[in-house]
């Protein structure tokens, strides 16, 4: 018999009759044993068992198929299965046991004569959750290109990680091709395809090494989108994460999410916004620092020159509020169209609190906020560095009851952040540091324009807001960059 | 879902997360000055004659006091299993390896 052979993408071909009948089945199956005398009663069958090769009895072509191939080339998914072939070309397929089917299929009118009229088929082994990860593996494993390191028996797997300097400190889950698979089933991007070149080794990023590091994070595979999106954004000159990496300045990259991604992947911008207990906030922003720390070879104490860090370099990543919040989206003000989701990776240290309970009018809240942003950097220091205020819901309604918008409130921050020369001067108030003496008496914005961001998140009590420090501003240094989300989908 | 391990003999196999551009292999460690208080491993890998010359060399060591563990990997024609080398590196500090003919 000549043979057609269908290849199962990445390993065994398999061979199929050019001409006559296939049937998949198997003998833990009820309906496929109700057919057995069937098949052994029709011409030109070749009959592929999932589990007992002896089975079933009678037939002359008979195959072993336990190790699944030929029924993960004919996309077999309920047992029995029996298809058609006419010219090495499939015409036609019946699932279960249907006698009218059966006989239209075959030809032959009174098949099965003394067999009930229908029996629905059962799962085919293909479809086994315990197979599920081996099969997943063996048809698209080639796909992959990473390394493959092989960690012993006796070894403990989280431990063998640590060893081979995977982790951030944490414990990271091991990524298995089959974690990976999984993972890159959240983008339609091919693997290897180049996200970024990731400083400071300047290593090109492919969609496989961000999913290979996404699963250490512990991300799902629908946060991969949001990862390759904050890799594209961080690894831009702009963003210069390299800068950011190397200074002896302790802030690290953070990412603020918006649009309906959001929701979908299940993040949190409501209670505790800015801390722990939320997967898709707390593996996001991991993911994208061991994409530098693994991809990029940016480790502490190596090329990341940090005096201090801060908790959050682990991995900082929120979500705005946009819903509850009286300012345009954070990304509808960068230029992102609405009802698109993106990300905007900035530059950040752990964020401090500022209380006020008591201002009502915009006037005073603004003012309030300001006093706790000209702590950044030094309260005597202007224009070095840049700062992000995130606006909590309770001080946010100040401002929404008095109609201010983003741009409102910016203006008067700027305002309020004009700060005396005489109070920042070196050696006024004791203090040698400050700003040098200069020629004029014109007070000094505290950021550069464009070097304050806001955003608005957080839960609906306490009226607390938070300021996060950032690093030197602009081109200099590091600026926030927006990227969206669904180009990586 | 429970893990599988999927690589030969039970070990796990992972993708390399990093830029790859560094060996896989550790690198050695420092020879020793002197075998004193040492767990001494002998390395056969399978080549013909090495039993010959490792078990000469046991001799050896033992007239100076130092006894020692014997190891063989199943076949010079292939990397040792991770496992075997994992035990090695449990259970000594150096190891003497032969290769022969």
């Amino acid at each position: 018999m000549r043979g057609v052979s269908v290849s199962t993408e990445l390993r065994a071909e398999v061979d199929l009759p050019t001409d006559g009948f296939v049937a998949v089945v198997k003998q833990d199956c009820p309906t496929c044993r109700l057919v057995e005398p069937v098949l052994a009663a029709l011409p030109q069958v070749t009959v592929f068992s999932q589990d007992d090769p002896a089975f079933p009895e009678g037939v002359a072509d008979r195959r072993d198929d336990t190790d699944l191939d030929a029924s993960l080339a004919l996309d077999i998914e309920t047992v029995p299965t029996l298809v058609r072939f006419a010219g090495g070309v499939e015409q036609g397929r019946v699932v279960g046991w249907s006698r009218e089917q059966w006989a239209e299929l075959t030809g032959v009118a009174e098949i099965g004569a003394d067999l009930p009229e229908y029996r629905p088929g059962c799962g085919s082994r293909t479809q086994d959750p315990d197979v599920a990860e081996e099969i997943l593996v063996r048809t698209r494993g080639g796909s992959l290109r990473s390394r493959r390191l092989e960690i012993a028996a006796l070894e403990d797997e989280v431990e063998a990680l640590y060893d081979r300097g995977f982790s951030d400190g944490l414990p990271v889950v091991p990524p298995t091709p089959a974690r990976v698979l999984r993972m890159l089933d959240g983008t339609s991007r091919r693997p290897d395809e180049v996200v970024a070149v990731v400083p400071p080794n300047l290593v090109e990023a492919t969609v496989e090494k961000v999913a290979v590091n996404a699963v250490l994070a512990g991300c799902r595979p629908e946060y991969l989108p949001v990862v390759l999106a904050a890799v594209e954004a961080a690894c831009t000159d702009e963003f210069n994460a390299h800068g950011l990496l190397a200074t002896t300045w302790g802030a690290g990259p953070a990412v603020v999410v918006n649009g309906p991604v959001r929701a979908e992947i299940g993040m949190n911008w409501a209670g505790n916004a800015l801390g722990q207990g939320n997967r898709a906030n707390s593996t996001i922003g991991r993911a994208l620092q061991l994409v530098i720390r693994n991809v990029g070879g940016g480790r502490p104490q190596e090329v990341d020159r940090a005096a201090m860090g801060h908790p959050g370099k682990v991995g900082f990543c929120f979500a705005e509020d946009e819903e509850g919040s009286p300012f345009e989206p954070l990304a509808q003000s960068r230029g992102v169209a609405p009802g698109r989701s993106a990300v905007t990776v900035f530059a950040a240290e752990g964020p401090r609190g500022i209380v006020d309970q008591i201002s009502r009018r915009p006037e005073s809240l603004a003012r309030s906020l300001a006093l706790g942003l000209r702590g950044v950097c030094h309260p005597k220091l202007v224009r070095g560095f840049d700062a992000t205020l995130v606006v909590c819901p309770e001080h946010a309604r100040v401002f929404a009851e008095a109609g201010w918008d983003r741009a409102r409130l910016e203006a008067a921050l700027d305002e309020a952040l004009l700060l005396d020369r005489a109070e920042i001067t070196r050696g006024a108030g004791g203090i040698d540091e400050g700003v040098p003496a200069g020629d004029s008496d014109r007070p000094l914005a505290k950021f550069r324009p464009g070097g304050l961001m806001i955003v608005h998140a957080g839960g609906g009590a306490g009226m607390f807001s938070a300021v996060i420090g950032g690093w030197a501003g602009g081109p200099g240094g590091s600026a926030p960059v927006t990227r969206e989300v669904d180009p990586w989908r | 879902m429970a893990m599988t391990r999927t690589g030969s003999t039970g070990s796990l196999v992972i993708l390399d997360p990093t830029d790859e551009t560094t060996a896989d292999s550790r690198t050695a460690l420092e020879r020793p000055a002197s075998l004193d208080g040492l767990r001494v491993g002998l390395l056969d890998i399978s080549k013909a004659r090495g039993d010959v010359f490792l078990g000469r060399l046991a001799e050896l060591l033992a007239e100076r006091g130092v006894t020692v563990r014997r190891y063989a990997k199943p076949t010079f024609t292939k990397p040792m299993p991770a496992d075997l080398r994992r035990q090695i590196t449990t259970e000594c500090d150096v190891v003497i390896e032969a290769l022969a003919d």
